[in-house]
Parts: C-alpha cells; structure tokens; sequence
C-alpha cells in the first residue's frame, strides 16, 4: 500500500472525526451550562446530583464511557447494538465533555465579582436578565482559554472511539497499521490531528481576540 | 413628605450586632449625609435601604407603602420587592459599571430592559445627563477606558437614568486618587443644587457641611447625633462626635 493510498484511506474516515468533534461541541457546550447550573442550584438533592455526575464522569475513563454507552444497553437489557454506532459515541462524549465544562464554566461564574450582581439587583434585573445580559457575557470572556485548552484535547480524544471501532481516521489508520505491520498511519494520523489543532487554536484565537474588545 | 421611612432597623451578621433600633426618614428634596468611623455601619444602612441585605426587624416604607414590615413580631417583606426598587438608585464606592458594555448601553439598557421605557426617550434623556457630566464624548467608550472619575460619574448618570426618586451613596469617592475626587463631588454638589433627594455616606466632611441638609453622626450601629451642618460641626453635642471629628480637624 503507498503512502498515498493510507493517507486518502485515513482522510475519509476524517469526516466521522470531525462529526465526532462538532457534534460533541454542540451538545456538550449548552449540556455543561445545565450542570452547571444545577450544581449551583440551593436545592442541594439536585446540586448533590449534579456534583456525583461532574465527579463519576471525570473520574472514570473516556474509554469505560463509549464502552457503557455503546455496549451497556445491549449486555443490560439485550438492545442490539445500533448500526450507526456514532450515536453512542457522541452521548459518551457530550457526557464526558459537559461535565469537565461544567466546571469550567462554575469556576468562570464563581469568579465573577458579586458588584456586578448587586449593580444589577439594585438596577431592577430579573435573575435571568442578570445571568443573560450581564454574568454570561463575561464569563464566556473569562473561560475562553480554558475552553481552548478542552477543545484541543477533544480533538486529540476523538480518537477513543476506535475502542468501539467505529470507523473514524485513528481507528482506519490502526487497520491499516495492524494489516501492513506499518508505522507510517501513525505519523499520519499525528499530523491530521496537529494540522487540526493549529486550525483549532487559530480560530479560538481569534474568537477571543473579538472578545478582547474591552478589559475585564 | 418622606420618600424613604426606616423605623427600628435591626440587623446583625451573627452575633455582630450591627443596626441597632436605627431610624431614618428621608423628606422629598433632602440632602442627608452620614459620617461616622469604619464599621458603624454605615454601608450596612444603605445595603438595608436598597435590600442588598434583609433587615431583622423593622419597617421600611416607600412613598407610604411598605417594602418590609412587622407582623406578629416577624419583619416580613413585601411580594414585589421589584415594584419599590425604580424608587431608589445606588452609587456605589467601586462603580460596579459593567466591563462589557459601552458607557451608553450601561446607562440605557435597565430603563429600557427592566422599567420598558421607550428606547428613544431613554437615549435623549442618557445624552442630556451624560452631556450635564461632561461626558458626551465617552458615550461610545468602555469602561476600562476611562478614569475612575468618569467612571463614578458615568455609575450616576446609569442610577439617574432610572429616574429614581432618592440616590443613595456609598463613599462615592473613596476609591478615587485624591486629584479625581472634586470632579464627582462637584457632580453631586450640582445634583444637590436641583434638589434631588440624596443620602451620602462620605468621609469628605467639607462636603458633607456644604451639601447636606441633614448631617447624621453613626457609631456602634446606633445614630449618635443629627442635626443640621452647622450645628453637628460647630456646635457638636456629644463627645463620641467631637472625637470622631477631632481626626478631621489639621
Ligand atoms: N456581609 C457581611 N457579613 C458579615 N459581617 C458584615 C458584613 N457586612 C458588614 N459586616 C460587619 O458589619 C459591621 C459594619 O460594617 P459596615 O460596612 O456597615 O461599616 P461602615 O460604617 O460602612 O464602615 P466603613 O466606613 O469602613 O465603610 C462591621 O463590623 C462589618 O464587619
Ligand atoms: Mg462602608
């Protein structure tokens, strides 16, 4: 197999990487919000259930997690295993991710200065126009690095989904590696994912660049 | 007729009895100031008046109504804390401006998003106040842009903005370097000139002699004194408030 034909082989499979990767960001991103908020509710039961999730899903492996999700059901209650195992995939990874931005976002709320909520209490703002117009504004201002930082690394963990061998670049380039005793997929597959990042880190960059319009 | 009645306030953190039994009514067109040292619970009063704390025991009464009573021997709030609040501003020592928003959206958005004033008449009313502090120019600005001068005289413009019937002040000046202080004073002066109901917290005593109608010595959570400016500086009663006024004295 020539080096060409490994690297298209491997780029087809970059597609379901990066449905790994968007999609992941679309539910993770708004899912961490709800855990985080609920952490902070004054309910405890409900922010004690919040805190066990944040804990249990940080604390245990990714790779544990796509095995749950996409294996649980079918040794639990027989459910087949679903074809287009890029459902499971995507559940285990917007859980694992949502609650490490939960954090992230709690620590971006927490170190807001409580003037601006007592500005906006005194101005007559709802709790919600609070959050909405005033808090949430710059904390997303105030998390951008780390959000960064989570970002870079579910690009990289993109590639645990070869545990359930669903067919995304690293899992193709593993075959391949495996079936030509070769190290070449691997080098391959490390510049995909760096290529990747610096694309990553270019557009954060500029997103917190537009944001920088004034200082904190 | 009094825009602002507090009647007994009692208020503790803990075991620190801060407010004890203290009244305070404030006439339509008052200038009231408060002096007194650090931690006679000054700041504590207002944070009660704007309910950034809840009081013990005690009324608080708006424009007649009541914002906080006693019933059956427990201080109960009224339901819609939210219909009182339009009646009061507050300035506060650091500004607490918001970082993200122009010197216009800090001042407009509340009256539009929260009172649902008409935006056009919200904007002509922010010009004409920030046009009055000098400070047309930065409508357009953030925050962080400007000195903290502007920036304290910008939080007024926001609290005037509401068109509040009382303004209350925390030390309006005090985290300004001394070179900035006059600029905000001399806003408050002119405020005062137009007979706006205020209640200043201040350590500026010059200022509070020549703004205030009223001047009120605080100390130990209690009023030591009040009485006219002339009488509370020149012709002090009580000996706690000549000490408190000998550190002022050069
Ligand atoms: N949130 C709080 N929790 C606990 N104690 C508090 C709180 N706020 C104020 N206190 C205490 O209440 C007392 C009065 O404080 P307050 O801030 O009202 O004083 P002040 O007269 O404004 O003083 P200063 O001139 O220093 O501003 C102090 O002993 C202070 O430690
Ligand atoms: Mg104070």
């Amino acid at each position: 197999m020539t080096l060409m034909t490994m690297v298209l082989k491997m780029a087809e499979g970059l597609e379901k990487t990066c449905a790994i990767f968007f999609l992941t960001l679309l539910f993770s991103i708004p899912l961490g919000m709800i855990v985080a908020l609920l952490r902070g509710s004054r309910f405890k039961p409900i922010s004690w259930l919040a805190k066990v999730y944040i804990s249990v899903l940080r604390g245990t492996p990714l790779m544990l997690q796509l095995i749950a999700v996409t294996y649980g059901p079918y040794y639990l209650f027989g459910i087949s295993v679903s074809r287009n195992k890029l459902i499971p995939v995507v559940i285990a990874f917007a859980i694992n991710y949502a609650a490490y931005f939960a954090e992230i976002y709690r620590s971006g709320i927490e170190s807001m200065p409580v003037g601006q909520y007592e500005a906006a209490q005194v101005l007559g703002y709802s709790g919600p126009q609070t959050f909405m117009k005033i808090i949430l504004p710059q904390v997303i201002r105030r998390i951008l690095p780390s959000m960064t930082n989570e970002i870079v690394t579910l690009v990289k963990d993109t590639s645990m989904a070869f545990t359930v061998s669903y067919q995304e670049m690293f899992t193709i380039g593993k075959q391949i590696a495996n079936s030509q005793t070769s190290f070449i997929p691997f080098i391959v597959a490390g510049v995909f994912y760096y290529v990747f990042n610096v694309i990553v880190g270019f557009v954060m960059g500029r997103v917190e660049k537009a944001m920088s319009y004034y200082q904190m | 007729m009094s825009i602002l009645k507090m009647t007994d306030i009692q208020k503790s953190f803990g075991d620190n009895h801060v407010l004890k039994q203290i009244s305070l009514h404030v006439d339509k067109g008052e200038v009231v100031s408060i002096i007194g040292p650090s931690g006679s619970g000054k700041s504590t009063l207002l944070r009660c008046a704007t309910f950034l704390e809840k009081i013990d025991a005690g009324t608080i009464t708006y424009d007649e109504r009541n914002a906080a009573e006693m019933k059956n021997g427990k201080c109960v709030y009224a339901r819609n804390l939210n219909d009182f609040r339009h009646i009061f501003g507050l300035v506060f020592q650091n500004f607490n401006l918001f970082p993200h928003r122009t010197v216009m959206k800090n001042v407009t958005d509340a009256p539009i998003s929260v009172l649902h004033r008409d935006p056009k008449e919200v904007r002509a009313l922010a010009e004409e106040l920030l046009a009055k502090m000098g400070l047309s120019e930065k409508a357009d600005a953030y925050p962080c842009e400007l000195s903290g001068g502007q920036q304290q005289r910008v939080s007024i413009v926001r609290a005037l903005a509401m068109q509040p019937e009382i303004l209350f002040f925390d030390e309006p000046t005090s985290a300004l370097d001394p070179e900035l202080t006059g600029e905000v004073l001399k806003v408050i002066k002119q405020l005062a000139e137009e007979h706006m109901t205020m209640v200043i917290v201040t350590h500026e005593m010059s200022f509070a002699r020549a703004v205030s109608d009223r001047v009120i010595f605080m100390d130990g959570g209690v009023i030591v004194e009040q009485g006219k400016p002339e009488d509370v500086f020149g012709d002090t009663q009580e000996e706690r408030t000549k000490q408190f006024l000998r550190h002022y004295e050069r």
